[in-house]
């Protein structure tokens, strides 16, 4: 048997699943176990409880709430890339959603558990992260919401209390006709990425009115490239403005690791963001790496 | 010792009932061990090679990625749910014996379980997007030639025969 010795947990609501992080010492939350499930096979962690959220009610849901997005922590990532909604009001989470591992793992793979995971090259977080998105978190004295950009503590962890469960996600909603791309460099499809970038602007006579850049895979969580964010903003968009404008992220601070130096990731930072700010842009239709897939 | 659930599951139409399982048992090794149905191939278990791939409730899933008690009132689909009979082969299966959609064999229960569901949400697709379907099954052999052009033969057959 691959998996170590735990006891197994089916709570079935979300007060009752708060009650037994509570009450229960080195438990693990199983959300779509694409992550946990190949860690507990390979016995890299082992809970002594693992607590199955897929039986919990009403986790599961996409809203459109006066402006802001809301997603239920246990809603499955093929549900949010198939929902019309989501297509319409938030281009940047279906670009990016097209990017994670495969149909068979966004079939399990919910979007919670991808939050709470915190994998630095998750297409989620980033989009949570460029989004400005806020994590409703349900602990013993009820709910509080946490700004993303305070979410994570560090590298797999999220800044939340051992008896808390993230519920949902809200992403405030950019204005209709915003323009959004995500683009990430890996191996192979599917991968995880070495680097991503994602971008969204909002173009008002020809300007640039607001701008968010986002990196991925560089640090322990993605980074905003706040610098590129200030020098585009007011500008006419063009490939030569993102150009120089990107050349900033070579100074992000970027780790390194047995797929990629810093430097190499510092290079990717540059090269992806100024290829998703033009792809949002529209000034990439015919680039070369802007295959159609 | 490990804690122990019964669990109800119907697979290929069977319905198994309070099957006694440990509560860390993946349903992968359940389907092969407790159920004998060794069609189902385990290759890398953890998550990247795709050959344990079934139908939960009709979309695809790594079985290695999940607990038998979470199949606990589901319904599965293993390759040995495919065929419609016992003498008959599903279009898909006679698809990939014609166009030597199979080498080994290791690779191809996962492939055939994906491209069903694949196949039913996407009846004509392009050869991109059969590879971007696939992408997630790994075939050691690397006959993805043979596999995509079966794959494709396969959209056209149960195009003009609709199950």
């Amino acid at each position: 048997m691959k998996p170590p010795p735990f006891q197994y947990h089916d709570p079935k609501t979300v007060a009752e699943a708060v009650g037994l992080l509570g009450t229960l010492d080195n438990a693990k939350l199983l959300a779509g176990g694409q992550s946990l499930m190949p860690m507990l096979n390979m016995r890299f962690v082992l809970p002594d409880h693992v607590i199955d959220l897929n039986r919990v009610d009403g986790l599961s849901y996409i809203k459109e709430n006066g402006g802001t997005l809301e997603i239920g922590a246990m809603t499955r990532q093929r549900d949010v890339e198939f929902s019309d909604l989501v297509r319409a009001k938030c281009p940047l989470l279906h670009q990016a959603i097209m990017h994670i591992g495969h149909r068979q793992t966004r079939n399990r793979g919910t979007i919670g558990g991808s939050l709470c995971h915190l994998d630095p090259a998750a297409e989620l977080v980033s989009v949570a992260m460029a989004m400005d998105a806020t994590v409703v978190v349900s602990g013993p004295n009820g709910q509080r919401e946490i700004k993303f950009a305070d979410f994570p503590a560090g590298y797999l962890t999220p800044s939340i209390e051992l008896n808390e469960i993230v519920t949902a996600v809200r992403l405030p909603l950019w204005p209709a006709g915003h323009k959004s791309a995500f683009v990430e460099f890996s191996r192979r499809h599917g991968d995880f990425a070495i680097v991503s970038a994602a971008a969204l602007l909002a173009i008002d006579g020809g300007k640039i009115a607001r701008a968010s850049v986002t990196i991925g895979g560089v640090a322990v969580a993605p980074v905003r490239a706040t610098d590129v964010e200030k020098q585009i903003t007011g500008q006419a968009p063009s490939s030569d403005l993102f150009r120089k404008a990107c050349e900033s992220c070579r100074s992000i601070e970027a780790m390194s690791d047995i797929h990629a130096s810093a430097d190499y990731r510092q290079h990717l930072a540059a090269v992806l963001s100024r290829r998703a700010l033009e792809k949002a842009a529209g000034l990439a239709e015919n680039a070369p790496w802007n295959r159609k897939h | 010792m490990s804690e122990k659930r019964a669990i109800t599951v119907t697979v290929n139409g069977t319905k198994y009932e309070r099957k006694e399982v440990p509560v860390r048992i993946t349903l992968a090794d359940f389907i092969r061990y407790d159920l004998g149905l060794t069609g189902t191939h385990l290759g890398c278990e953890h998550g990247v090679c795709g050959a344990c791939t079934i139908l939960l409730d009709g979309k695809s899933a790594r079985s290695c990625l999940m607990l038998a008690v979470q199949a606990d009132g589901h319904e599965i689909l293993t390759v040995e749910g495919i065929a419609p009979s016992e003498d008959k082969l599903h279009p898909l299966q006679e698809a990939f014996r014609d166009n030597h959609g199979l080498q080994c064999g290791f690779c191809t229960p996962g492939m055939l379980t994906t491209l069903l569901e694949f196949l039913r949400d996407n009846p004509d697709p392009t050869e991109q997007e059969v590879r971007i379907a696939i992408s997630g099954n790994l075939c050691r052999c690397t006959g993805y030639q043979g596999i995509v052009l079966a794959a494709l033969d396969a959209a056209k057959r149960m195009r003009a025969t609709p199950a």
